[in-house]
């Protein structure tokens, strides 16, 4: 495999509510600010891929003016994934392994605050049996944390911690969106929104944008002298009928953490796109994180841009790897309701 | 078998979506502007192209339009179809002409109506100003225009509208 690094990543202030800002004026600051932080521009770039939903915009082919962000004069090479921008990266990784390109700008943008997100969310579910009983995702996400519990796989202290932890990192992290403190009254008090789920056990709606550069060994130098290397990245998804699925458990995240050989990796660091508060403990605790620090940004729970958080948790190990002198990091991405598709990602800096 | 036990080989499920749009601050900017009459296009700082309506980026070079550039209602048609099939809800009765009217200054055209002026004398190159509705009608929108009508001016040589990079 060809060795790629990320040198870049660039993350817009996450907003409640963007208000008249659109979705290219989200994203032609996180873009600029990566050109003018590696000084290059458009014409350095072999490969742009973006993650957007095109029902977030609740316009057909939205993603398509998403271009209008960047130079595509002369003509471009792109793609898209109406996915998280993570899959965006996943792409990008591939086109540079085919030795399409040596680098690719890879951005990813959504605005939530103009829908309403859990009747769209419910849309990417199976059209026939279960979409058409709208299912919001906070209910989705509560069947799994009732399932957790009840099986005693996390607690609800566990669930607790989570919350008042991310509150606490949000501190870490410039972009934010919730940054105020709570205490465990605060968390107790607090009505459900669907039970075992309070408001604080869900992430913010939240409007915003990223962008990420990687590059190829060759090109990786010249745009930085540290760039942190993508060591192993790999992607599965499970059934999307629910009632086929062990929500307790997840056989392809073992897979694909046997695939990447994690078990003798010491990490420092992890960046986990957990949105719900439940499925901290149980990433933790599926992927040996239990002593290692783990959304150090706050996470999603801070601040959950769609399509986007994922490529922000792989953004975000990237950023602790260059500022805390560690060697390894784990970021995770994931789609679908209850952790359905997972994407790990292992990144090194080289000492 | 009752009817009750007849199997159904299909169920419908409508799904109805609504979301709180936004224009973008920079078409924001510039529907405020034909609120009071103005058409306000806006510049590329790198390429100098003038866009209306302007979107809040030149795709050209991927920057913000930030330069305000007040336009006037005169231009050409540079390019025009004649609409024969009624469509549903509209209430201009076929056969009308729909063009893309391209502005004095502008470097790209939009759609609009051309009226008073027989279909046969329609063509490409052809100066038309902008007629308006009443103020009192005037809204944040293009529609605050009727339509456009032929003026007595030499016609353009499309050819020359050509964005010619600086």
């Amino acid at each position: 495999m060809k060795r790629v690094a990320i040198v870049g990543y660039a993350q817009h202030p996450i907003l409640k509510n963007a208000g008249a800002l659109n979705e290219v004026e989200l994203i032609m600051p996180v873009v600029h600010q990566l050109f003018n932080d590696l000084g290059i521009s458009q014409k350095d770039i072999d490969f742009t891929c973006s993650g957007s939903c095109d029902y977030l915009q609740g316009a057909a082919f939205a993603f398509v003016e998403g271009l209008s962000a960047i130079q595509t004069n002369p003509p471009i090479k792109e793609s898209h994934v109406e996915m998280d921008a993570a899959w965006a990266m996943y792409e990008s990784m591939l086109k540079i392994q085919m030795g399409d390109a040596e680098t690719a700008l890879i951005y990813g943008f959504g605005k939530s605050s103009p829908g309403d997100l859990d009747a769209i969310i419910s849309l990417q579910m199976d059209p026939y049996y279960i979409s058409p009983l709208w299912p919001d995702r906070v209910s989705l996400a509560a069947l799994q944390a009732r399932v957790l519990l009840d099986q005693n796989i996390i607690t609800p202290e566990q669930m607790l911690a989570t919350v008042i932890e991310a509150r606490a990192n949000s501190k870490n992290n410039k972009n934010a969106l919730i940054t105020d403190l709570i205490n465990e009254s605060d968390y107790l008090n607090n009505a459900m929104v669907s039970s075992p789920l309070n408001q604080l056990d869900c992430p913010p709606i939240s409007d915003g944008s990223s962008a990420m550069i990687i590059a190829s060994e060759e090109k990786a130098y010249e745009f930085t002298d540290h760039p942190i290397w993508i060591e192993g990245i790999d992607h599965r998804i499970e059934s999307s009928n629910l009632g086929s699925r062990n929500l307790a458990a997840s056989n392809t995240l073992q897979a694909s953490m046997n695939q990447l050989n994690l078990k003798n990796i010491k990490f420092e660091v992890a960046e986990l796109h957990t949105q719900f508060s439940h499925e901290l403990p149980f990433l933790k605790s599926l992927l040996n994180l239990q002593d290692v620090p783990v959304n150090l940004s706050g996470g999603p729970l801070v601040g959950n841009v769609m399509m986007c958080a994922g490529l922000d948790a792989i953004g975000k190990t990237y950023e602790a790897l260059k500022e805390n002198q560690f060697t390894h990091g784990l970021a995770h991405a994931t789609s679908g309701p209850c952790l359905q598709h997972n994407m790990l990602v292992h990144l090194e800096a080289q000492k | 078998m009752s009817s009750e036990d007849t199997p159904k080989d299909y169920s419908e499920s409508p799904i109805n979506l609504e979301y709180f749009y936004t224009a973008g601050s920079a078409t924001t900017r510039f529907l405020n502007q034909v609120k009071e009459g103005n058409i306000v296009g806006q510049a590329c700082p790198k390429c100098k192209a003038v866009y209306v309506p302007p979107r809040g980026s030149c795709p050209r070079c991927g920057v913000a339009t930030d330069i305000e550039v007040p336009l006037t209602d005169k231009g050409c048609i540079e390019s025009f179809t004649v609409v024969h099939i009624p469509i549903p809800g509209n209430p201009i009765v076929p056969p009308y002409v729909c063009a893309m009217i391209r502005l004095d200054g502008a470097n790209i055209s939009f759609l609009h109506l051309i009226q008073e002026v027989e279909i046969e004398e329609i063509r490409i190159g052809m100066r038309i100003q902008a007629v308006w509705k009443p103020k009192e009608e005037w809204t944040h929108s293009l529609e605050n225009i009727k339509w456009f009508a032929p003026i007595d001016e030499p016609d353009v040589d499309v050819a020359t509208l050509r964005f010619q990079e600086s």
